[in-house]
């Protein structure tokens, strides 16, 4: 995925911000990339080349500790991150059903952002929520015991929220 | 009380509380509501507890909004305590059974969970009223060396998963005459199926806290971290509060309760690496490396974070020091077996009806957990094995039932207590398939260090995955057991050396699964979507209704000439949509394996 000119100087000013509040010590070194990611959503390249010369440590340094990371990710989430647990209690409960579903329905695959940067699709290992399996987390709201059409339950209800704002949008001009 | 734990969340609780928010404001009642965290009774999450004065405190489970607001009409604003909603009440009283007075209560124990979901977790006044920072107000004025010998005495072991003796490990770092050294708090449970440290973190964070102040004094520690997983932000929220409120108090910072006593401690938050929960690779991370294991010795009480002496203890070995303190080191040997004593915290989830946390006396039995605790298997169907210790552990058969449970006897039985998660499985899970993904699990999360544990699980996790795809060998068994054994030896770290466990275990309890597979293109538990079909049976249809064609998300169901309906295997996904649609009174969705069969029956049907 290209970045645009605006995303580039977004990541390098971001940067430099969050870094004015960390020391050299390289214990911070993560801490940091956690920070940009927070502000961020993702870890681009640029980001990672000004981290790199703060530590001063090479750039392939922090390229390794972001890809070694699951946390991290290298491209920019969808407006509305969707997460699909693939714990055990969800594996054994249908979670990779639902993974299909949400993959059928958003036709993008795991790890990828759809074109209109609405939605992006990840999996995570486990959140703990085991008694409630299967569970898809929308942004950070957990959904319990999702079904494939609840998945479609769940999209047509996001439907209709950006519907109402559109409208809002309007009315407001 | 509102149980607002992430699983209490995940069933809605936030919603809960705010509508008997305004139900109260609404009716000017004074009342507190507060946020409290889990109890363990997960299965009826959203939990809520109500305190009324001349009334037991009364549990109710399964709240839904109109539930909400009618407790509040009935119960607090009137007289009825709308029992046949409760779940049990907190006390002894005459017309409420209490959790005690249930199978569960009768082998529940608690020790560590005694106030989760019961106290308010970002209230520090609630944990002392309850006794808490009592065992720190007691050791501070005693030496390191009294402190470390009642742990000893105790002997409690690492809850962590391997069972190490927490206090022979402090008294190796103990030995240690350095300036600086450090005590990590391990929450990094990344174990899929386990959820009892995010369950402490978030329901009771001081216990945590003064369990971490406690060791750092045995140790003479005056820096501590707590490394928890970026996953769990409620957990991070509340620790970060809890310190916040301990420091104001003066049971943290600099000379705690007025002694010459100091500590600090911080979060640093994981980034998703499961094998950071590996004390070596876990202070890689912090140094702000990936996290790859490193050989030991040194271990890290002699050489560990900036290569000073460093104590690293999981969050439920923590959790455990003030009541050992507290109540002495003979109080925590009447639970438990003498090699094992105290309480164990399992995970219990799958296909048991009542699922959650529940805590222990080391030893009982797993037909206990599963029958007692958990009520027993979902829908009447058979109970087939149970999945304990996570990736690490193994999946132990009906055989095992009775096997009085704790380190040791699981290790024999070749499954880890691991960190307790407890996944049970019944008549419809695949054994094979299970298998394979707690091998997709740690070739995943293999650091790579090792080539056999880098290779090694990628070679298995292949062969696994032909075989439940029916393109399998027998010939694959032997290279299966070859690979698990030299992936064992071959690699450094426990996630290494336990990876094959899953593997290892299914193939000597549920061969004849494997070899189903194998040579019948057949999958027993009709689980692995490659070895079966959705097939409607003609004679069970019921022709007016489109149920099933309604839930189908990819359209793959028609009517035939005759009305019935027919699942296009072409375009079928297998999600199972239209088994779930399908009126129970009909039932007319089945699932085959092999695939075959469909055109067989439809051959027979003409």
């Amino acid at each position: 995925m290209k970045l645009t000119n605006e995303e580039k100087t977004a990541a390098i000013e971001t940067s430099l911000r969050v870094l004015s509040n960390y020391n050299q010590e390289k214990g911070s070194l993560i801490p940091t990339l956690q920070q940009i990611q927070n502000e961020l959503g993702y870890v681009p390249s640029p980001a990672m080349e000004v981290v790199a010369e703060h530590f001063n440590v090479m750039k392939v340094d922090v390229y390794s500790i972001v890809t070694f990371y699951n946390q991290f990710r290298l491209t920019p989430p969808g407006k509305n991150q969707v997460k699909v647990c693939m714990g055990t209690a969800c594996h054994m409960r249908g979670g990779n059903i639902i993974m299909d579903s949400w993959k059928r329905r958003l036709e993008i695959d795991c790890g990828e952002t759809s074109e209109d940067r609405e939605f992006s699709l990840d999996r995570v290992a486990c959140v703990g929520c085991c008694t409630q399996a299967p569970v898809t987390l929308i942004n950070d709201e957990i959904h319990a015991k999702v079904t494939p059409t609840r998945v479609e339950g769940l999209l047509y209800a996001y439907q209709l929220d950006k519907d109402k704002e559109n409208k809002k949008a309007g009315e407001d001009n | 009380m509102v149980g607002a734990a992430t699983c209490g969340r995940a069933a809605g609780a936030q919603n809960i509380t705010k509508v008997i928010r305004d139900e109260l404001a609404s009716r000017q009642i004074e009342a507190t509501v507060i946020e409290v965290g889990c109890m363990g009774h997960c299965y009826a999450e959203p939990l809520v507890l109500i305190q009324k004065p001349d009334n037991p405190t009364i549990c109710y489970g399964y709240v839904s909004e109109g539930l909400a607001s009618m407790l509040v009409r009935e119960f607090i604003a009137g007289d009825d305590p709308c029992i046949e909603f409760a779940l049990a009440a907190m006390e002894v009283n005459d017309f409420i059974p209490t959790f005690e007075d249930f199978p569960r209560g009768m082998v529940e124990k608690k020790v560590v969970m005694q106030h989760c979901g019961i106290i308010d977790p970002e209230n520090i006044d609630h944990y002392i009223a309850n006794g808490g920072y009592e065992a720190l107000a007691k050791a501070i004025h005693k030496s390191g060396e009294e402190v470390v010998s009642e742990i000893k005495t105790s002997g409690l072991r690492g809850r962590g998963g391997a069972g190490f003796p927490t206090g022979v490990k402090w008294e190796t770092c103990r030995q240690f005459k350095e300036d600086v050294k450090y005590v990590i708090c391990n929450a990094d449970e990344g174990d899929p199926g386990a959820f009892m440290d995010r369950t402490l973190l978030e329901s009771n964070p001081h216990q945590v806290l003064e369990g971490l102040a406690l060791a750092a004094h045995a140790v003479g520690a005056s820096k501590g971290y707590l490394y928890i997983r970026a996953e769990y932000p409620l957990a991070v929220e509340r620790i970060e509060k809890a310190i916040n409120q301990a420091e104001e108090s003066g049971l943290l910072g600099e000379s705690i309760l007025g002694t010459d006593f100091n500590l600090t401690l911080e979060i640093f938050q994981g980034s998703g690496a499961f094998v950071c929960g590996e004390e070596t690779a876990l202070i890689a991370s912090m140094e702000g490396e990936p996290g790859i294991p490193r050989h030991r010795p040194p271990f890290p009480a002699e050489a560990g974070l900036w290569g000073k002496p460093t104590v690293i203890n999981n969050v439920k070995t923590l959790s455990y020091i003030p009541h050992i303190i507290r109540k002495g080191a003979d109080w925590f040997r009447e639970t438990g077996t003498p090699d094992s004593p105290g309480t164990a915290v399992f995970a219990l989830a799958g296909k048991v009806i009542n699922t959650g946390l529940v805590e222990v006396p080391m030893g009982v039995t797993l037909s206990q957990l599963v029958y007692d605790v958990g009520s027993g298997i979902d829908g009447g169907k058979q109970f087939k094995a149970v999945q304990i210790g996570g990736p690490s552990g193994g999946c132990l058969p009906e055989s095992f039932l009775e096997t009085a449970i704790d380190f040791d006897s699981l290790n024999q039985a070749g499954a880890m207590m691991g960190s307790g998660g407890m996944v049970v499985m019944d008549e419809d899970d695949c054994m094979v398939e299970i298998a394979r993904y707690f091998l997709d699990f740690t070739q995943n999360e293999s650091c790579g260090k090792c080539t056999f544990c880098r290779l090694g699980t990628k070679q298995m996790l292949e062969i696994l995955e032909r075989i439940t795809k029916g393109e399998g060998a027998l010939e694959d068994i032997d290279t299966l057991l070859n690979l698990a054994k030299n992936v064992k030896t071959g690699s450094l770290c426990n996630l290494g050396k336990t990876a094959p466990n899953p593997v290892l275990s299914t193939l000597k309890h549920f061969r004849n699964e494997y070899e189903a597979h194998i040579t019948e293109g057949r999958c027993p538990s009709l689980m692995c979507l490659n070895l079966i079909a959705y097939y409607i049976l003609p004679d069970k249809c019921e022709r007016s209704c489109d149920a099933c064609i309604g839930s189908c998300p990819v359209e793959s169901i028609f009517s035939n000439e005759d009305r019935i309906k027919v699942v296009d295997q072409e375009k079928c996904v297998k999600c199972k949509s239209c088994m779930d649609a399908c009126p129970p009174q009909y039932s007319a969705v089945v699932k085959l394996s092999p695939p075959e069969l469909v055109q067989e029956k439809e051959n027979d049907n003409g």
